[in-house]
């Protein structure tokens, strides 16, 4: 377990930061049902944090809590050092936490283009009006945005789509899209709900790359969900194991893989 | 050939995101501009004005209204002819209380008014979508017809409960009334619809675009990324009111000048205007245009073709025309949910391929 509150080195020697985002004694509940179970963990600056378990383990509600759209019953949010009231999920989003979807979620009927433009809504401040006339701010500001998010088309080598209509490209290429929208962003925190699921090896290969190239050109902070082992533990810093609701562990990779309750947890254990 | 976009390069991204990135479109747009302002004008006559041209450029100034409230944002409206009500009424307050003031900014503050009522009726859109919010802007289609009914307050207490237009000239051109030229009407009308165009399409490629359209695509992911939804509805409820406010302030002034409302802004207006955008494409600006012109023209040619050349009884062509119109929904509801729009691009698409398509 790590306790250095002043961040630690990885293996491959890059230096992670202090806390940037501490959930603390989180429950969730849907009626009767538990899907969050008093867990605490936190996210530290430049880390790739994974969050793996079991289907129904509640991962996926544990980042919607994190992106606001779920609030929890009990436990507190802490964003940079202080307590997140509680706000609506557009207002999480302008604090600087983007995220991506477990079933793709863009806008189909859009183009590539607009559909990452459509991410930089943090950044388009004229109003009504201005936007009305076009000319001068408007046009000026679309133009700025513009070349942000042709960075990150470039940097996601989607710039042979850009005009397409989203409905019509591969499941694959959608997934990029989603990230490039996240990313145009400039999040400080990137939520990634299963960014490789339903792909093959070659389109994973690919994905793994653009994630550790986005953690380490803009120095994102990452937390992911994801279902393939092998590329949990080689992508990420730390992992936090859920089942149930509840955290049954948290550390390094290497630490979660000999943890008894993760093994059991995923092999099954014998009731005799 | 002269339509190519090979060879055309954009070197910057204002050139990208003009309203027309080929050059062809480009000119062929000032072509018909300076048409519509320069030769039209003068070989009007009160035929064209009034059978086709005047409810042309009206009733694309409403389709572009509601197509930005249903084609762009996604939010179901059965109210129009309601809110184009509110318009007329608003125009003819205007005009009667203050004689003095212009024609230009009376219509634009009847399409204010239409803008704050409409956005009072989009507030249930915050909570109920689809289906349901379709059936709470009928209500207001229905409460504002009646409530223009009677409340003598606001047909000036006249003795028919009817609302009709003064005298009024645009300096010192009369444009409503009997006395007013197809010229003047027409040149009035179509510089509100180019405005209007304008400000539409300038709106819908940028931001606010941008958020009206993630809402209507996904809602839910569109909240989660940024977008404020009660303030992307509501805006999309207040410019579409504007631009519905003008048609019907133009409507009752310019193009009929005496209106009872609930035969003229009644449930059928609403389906009207409604079927202009669907006909003519859910989420374009052409396709407005498109579903306008179709929907004023069909009668027109029908009565043409099957009266003066055919021979056929009126009563029988005017129950041909509901026929298809009936039918053509139906088919573009099913095949085509873009309409005449769609199949332009489409169209388009192709012949950038033909004759050899792979």
């Amino acid at each position: 377990m790590l306790d250095a509150s002043e961040g630690y080195t990885t293996e491959d020697g890059r230096k992670i930061g202090g806390v940037v985002m501490e959930m603390k004694n989180i429950t969730l509940r849907f009626g009767g049902v538990v899907a969050i179970k008093d867990i605490s963990f936190d996210i530290r600056e430049g880390e790739i944090r994974a969050i793996i378990g079991p289907n129904g383990a509640g991962k996926s509600s544990m980042l919607n809590v994190i992106s606001g759209f779920y609030v929890p019953q009990e436990g507190e949010v802490f964003f940079h050092g202080k307590k997140r009231p509680q706000m609506r999920p557009y207002e999480v989003a302008r604090q600087g936490i983007a995220r991506t979807f477990q079933n793709i979620a863009l806008f189909e009927g859009m183009s590539v283009l607009d559909n990452v433009m459509t991410g930089r809504l943090n950044y388009m401040k004229t109003g009504l009006f201005q936007q009305a006339l076009w000319k001068g701010k408007a046009e000026q500001e679309e133009t700025e945005n513009r070349e942000a998010v042709e960075k990150i088309i470039d940097f996601l080598e989607i710039q042979h789509i850009r005009k397409t209509p989203v409905a019509r490209l591969p499941y694959g290429l959608k997934k990029r899209v989603e990230l490039a929208r996240a990313l145009a962003a400039e999040p400080k925190l990137l939520l990634l709900d299963e960014p490789m699921a339903g792909m093959n090896v070659e389109e994973k290969e690919d994905m793994s790359r653009f994630i550790l190239d986005v953690n380490d050109e803009f120095g994102t902070t990452i937390a992911l969900i994801e279902h393939d082992m092998g590329v949990v533990m080689d992508l990420s810093d730390r992992v936090v194991v859920m089942d149930y609701g509840k955290k049954i562990g948290d550390g390094t990779p290497d630490e979660v893989r000999s943890n008894q309750a993760v093994i059991d947890a995923y092999l099954g254990v014998s009731h005799d | 050939m002269f339509y190519r976009e090979a060879g055309d390069f954009k070197v910057s991204y204002q050139q990208d995101s003009q309203t027309f990135p080929i050059k062809f479109d480009r000119y062929r747009y000032y072509a018909v501009m300076a048409f519509a302002f320069l030769v039209v004008p003068f070989v009007i006559n009160d035929y064209w004005a009034n059978a086709i041209l005047l409810p042309f450029l009206i009733y694309s100034i409403a389709a572009i209204g509601l197509n930005i409230l249903v084609g762009y944002c996604g939010q179901v409206s059965l109210g129009t002819g309601g809110f184009m009500a509110v318009g007329a009424y608003a125009c003819y307050k205007l005009m009667t209380a203050f004689p003095d003031v212009s024609m230009i900014i009376h219509v634009l503050l009847a399409g204010g008014v239409t803008a704050v009522v409409c956005v009072g009726f989009g507030l249930p859109s915050l909570r109920i979508k689809g289906f349901y919010l379709a059936v709470a802007t009928l209500a207001a289609q229905f409460f504002l017809v009646w409530l223009f009914n009677r409340v003598p307050w606001f047909y000036n207490y006249s003795a028919s409960g009817q609302i009709s237009a003064p005298e009024r000239d645009v300096f010192g051109v009369i444009i409503t009334g009997a006395n007013a030229t197809a010229t003047a009407t027409y040149l009035f009308c179509l510089v509100f619809l180019v405005l209007c165009a304008l400000i539409a399409r300038n709106l819908t490629r940028g931001t606010i675009g941008r958020t009206w359209m993630a809402i209507r695509d996904m809602d839910i992911a569109a909240e989660i990324i940024g977008v404020n939804p009660l303030k992307a509805k509501l805006t999309a409820f207040a410019v579409s009111g504007f631009f519905i406010g003008i048609s019907g302030a133009l409507f009752f002034a310019i193009y009929l000048g005496a209106v009872e409302v609930g035969e003229v802004f009644g449930i059928n207006k609403s389906f009207l205007v409604l079927f202009m955008v669907i006909i003519g494409g859910l989420g374009s600006i052409f396709g407005s245009f498109a579903g306008a012109a179709f929907l004023v023209l069909l009668p027109v040619v029908l009565k043409v073709v099957g009266v003066d050349i055919l021979g056929w009884p009126t009563d029988i062509v005017a129950h041909l025309q509901l026929v298809i119109v009936g039918a053509l929904i139906i088919v573009f509801l099913i095949m085509e949910p873009h309409g005449l729009a769609q199949l332009w691009r489409v169209a388009k698409e192709k012949l950038r391929l033909w004759p050899f398509p792979h």
